[in-house]
């Protein structure tokens, strides 16, 4: 990526002087063009072209139902969501799960990170492993997580009925927040591995030198945690938050299979699908899916601006 | 390394295998508890006694193996054919000096990050319309567009890594250039090839949104969409066992593939990203 702004100005040297093109750097520009087209074009096929017709089926009160009484209304689809309650207690929720499993899977996922750079036997094995649940279908490790806090067939309230809040007839299902815990149990078990890969490669670049150097001054354990480890890797885990910040706000299969949005632990993804498919309220959907697609934008373009995240520099292109 | 640190990276690496391990052990378990002893309750983690019946039932229920076909052929095929579409962005991307280069890495990332269940309505629309929903095609098209970032990205990470100097070389040597691409570049490419593809098959086996949404029969429903809507014949006590032994079932190819390819894997995850 940096070869071409670092062309740009070479070949504009004289002020008035036009870029001179010569025929091998266009016939250049025409295959690197004709290469991408294909990705690109399939790319924008499936993402911006819906979103076009969604922006445009938002403005019409349509059913799938009654596909006649096509009607056009303006912004009224928008009005009714941002003033129903549902929509922001959803947000809510979603943000809640979003802030929650992030900052646990940045926590473990280091933690991991630490032991995996640090280990000296059984690399191999434990890289199968942590691959393992990354792999696993989100599914399974819903209808896992979902099992196991199950009431009559799971093991976790038999198992932790020492806490004082665990009976044996706790139904971990039958109330919001001890629902929306099997749901973020499920999300973290799943994605911490990502997040753990994804450090250990931040701290594979930080230097043992720095490091070593740091400990013959005498810095504590801590010092060199919070001072030389963790701004050496800053990038690397700015990067692995934003993928995953963003990934975790459009949870929807763990709670599709656990808990199905009962007991209010119902995501935007969610509501979003909710009104599509089962209600077929194409109309009113439409509009859930632009706010969802605009609110994506805005978390991405929060992050990267607050905490300054450079993909070109993480990636080594700086 | 000293003897605290070193008791750290033991209890560390317990706790990692146990974290990683233990719920496969558990739908393990699950899967070899019988049908009575789920029906009225078993919280133990190990079956009482150990049956094979719900593989036998499994692998009987047509549902189930169709589904299973379905998930093979759809994630193979959009598997190849993003993973060609990749390899000539990539090139381009790693190789060429041209226009617009940033702009589709931007455009990469961006879809990277699309939240895919705002798709499903207008893609329900349109399939509906272009007599993709419910078929084959209609799930592979919109995989092959949400794996090709990821392939991309990695692929150009990898190609950017090749000493292409050397297609020359063999070249000066009297090698044809289609020896020269053949003999050395293929060798050199083929680890960042396949290190896309079974990211991108990943995704595919993986999806769920899409596979809901776009499908309504058999005929073309993967094993997550399959496995979601099988709840038996008691809504209320969904058959556990079942479920879990279709699980293991669909996470075997999943460990195969780990177990075989985990370095490149793990290579293709942070080459994306960071840069190691």
């Amino acid at each position: 990526m940096s070869t071409t702004i670092a062309t740009e100005p070479q070949a504009g040297k004289g002020k008035e002087s036009r870029p001179v093109v010569s025929d091998r750097s266009a016939a250049e520009n025409r295959l690197g063009l004709k290469l991408v087209a294909p990705a690109v074009i399939l790319m924008l096929l499936v993402t911006a072209w819906p979103m076009i017709q969604a922006l445009y089926l938002s403005l019409f009160r349509y059913r799938l139902t009654a596909p006649d009484d096509r009607e056009f209304i303006g912004i009224d689809n928008y009005v009714t969501v941002l003033t129903d309650s549902l929509f922001w207690r959803d947000t809510w929720n979603t943000l809640l799960i979003m802030v929650v499993t992030v900052a646990v899977e940045l926590v473990v996922g280091f933690a991991f990170a630490m032991v995996m750079h640090r280990i000296v036997f059984a690399r191999g094995l434990m890289r199968t492993s942590i691959l393992i649940p990354y792999g696993i279908i989100t599914v399974v490790s819903a209808f896992a997580w979902q099992f196991a806090f199950s009431l009559n067939n799971g093991f976790v309230n038999s198992w932790f009925s020492w806490l004082p809040w665990i009976t044996a007839d706790t139904n971990w299902y039958g109330d919001h927040w001890p629902a929306m815990f099997a749901i973020m149990v499920s999300e973290i078990w799943k994605t911490t591995p990502f997040m753990a890969l994804l450090l250990l490669a931040g701290l594979a670049q930080v230097s043992e030198d720095m490091l070593e150097a740091a400990k013959v001054d005498g810095a504590t354990w801590w010092q060199r945690l919070t001072k030389v480890i963790l701004p050496n890797m800053r990038a690397a885990i700015m990067v692995a938050v934003l993928f995953r910040a963003l990934d975790a706000y459009r949870i929807f299969d763990n709670i599709f299979v656990m808990t199905r949005g009962a007991q209010d632990t119902e995501s935007i993804s969610f509501l979003t699908y909710r009104q599509v498919i089962e209600q077929m309220q194409l109309g009113l959907g439409s509009a859930l899916s632009v706010l969802l697609f605009l609110s994506v934008l805005l978390l991405a373009w929060l992050i990267v601006k607050l905490f300054k995240v450079d993909l070109a520099q993480a990636r080594g292109e700086g | 390394m000293d003897a605290k640190t070193k008791v750290g990276t033991w209890i560390g690496f317990v706790l990692i295998m146990l974290w990683c391990l233990f719920p496969v052990a558990w739908i393990i378990s699950l899967s070899f508890k019988s049908e009575g002893e789920t029906a009225t309750g078993s919280a133990q983690f190990l079956p009482k006694e150990p049956t094979w019946d719900n593989y036998s039932a499994i692998l009987d229920n047509g549902d189930f193996t169709r589904a299973l076909i379905n998930s093979f052929g759809i994630a193979l095929i959009a598997t190849v054919l993003s993973v060609i579409f990749a390899t000539l962005a990539a090139y381009a991307i790693a190789r060429l000096d041209f226009k617009g280069k940033r702009l589709v890495l931007s455009l990469a990332l961006a879809i990277a990050m699309f939240p895919v269940v705002s798709l499903v309505g207008p893609l329900f629309d349109m399939w509906t319309t272009f007599g993709l929903f419910n078929t084959w095609p209609g799930l592979i098209i919109p995989y092959m567009s949400f794996t090709l970032p990821l392939a991309i990205w990695t692929l150009s990470a990898f190609f950017r890594e090749i000493p292409w100097e050397m297609e020359q070389a063999a070249q000066v040597d009297g090698a044809t250039s289609w020896q020269a691409f053949r003999k050395v570049i293929v060798p050199l490419a083929a680890p960042g090839v396949f290190t896309a593809a079974i990211l991108t098959f990943f995704f595919a086996w993986n999806e769920f949104v899409l596979a809901i949404s776009l499908t309504s029969t058999t005929s073309s429903r993967t094993v997550p969409a399959q496995m979601s809507f099988f709840v038996g014949p008691d809504p209320f006590n969904p058959p556990y066992a079942q479920l879990a032994t279709a699980s293991v079932i669909v996470t075997l190819p999943v460990i195969i593939i780990v177990l075989l390819f985990q370095r490149k894997i793990v290579a293709g995850l942070t080459s994306g990203a960071v840069k190691g």
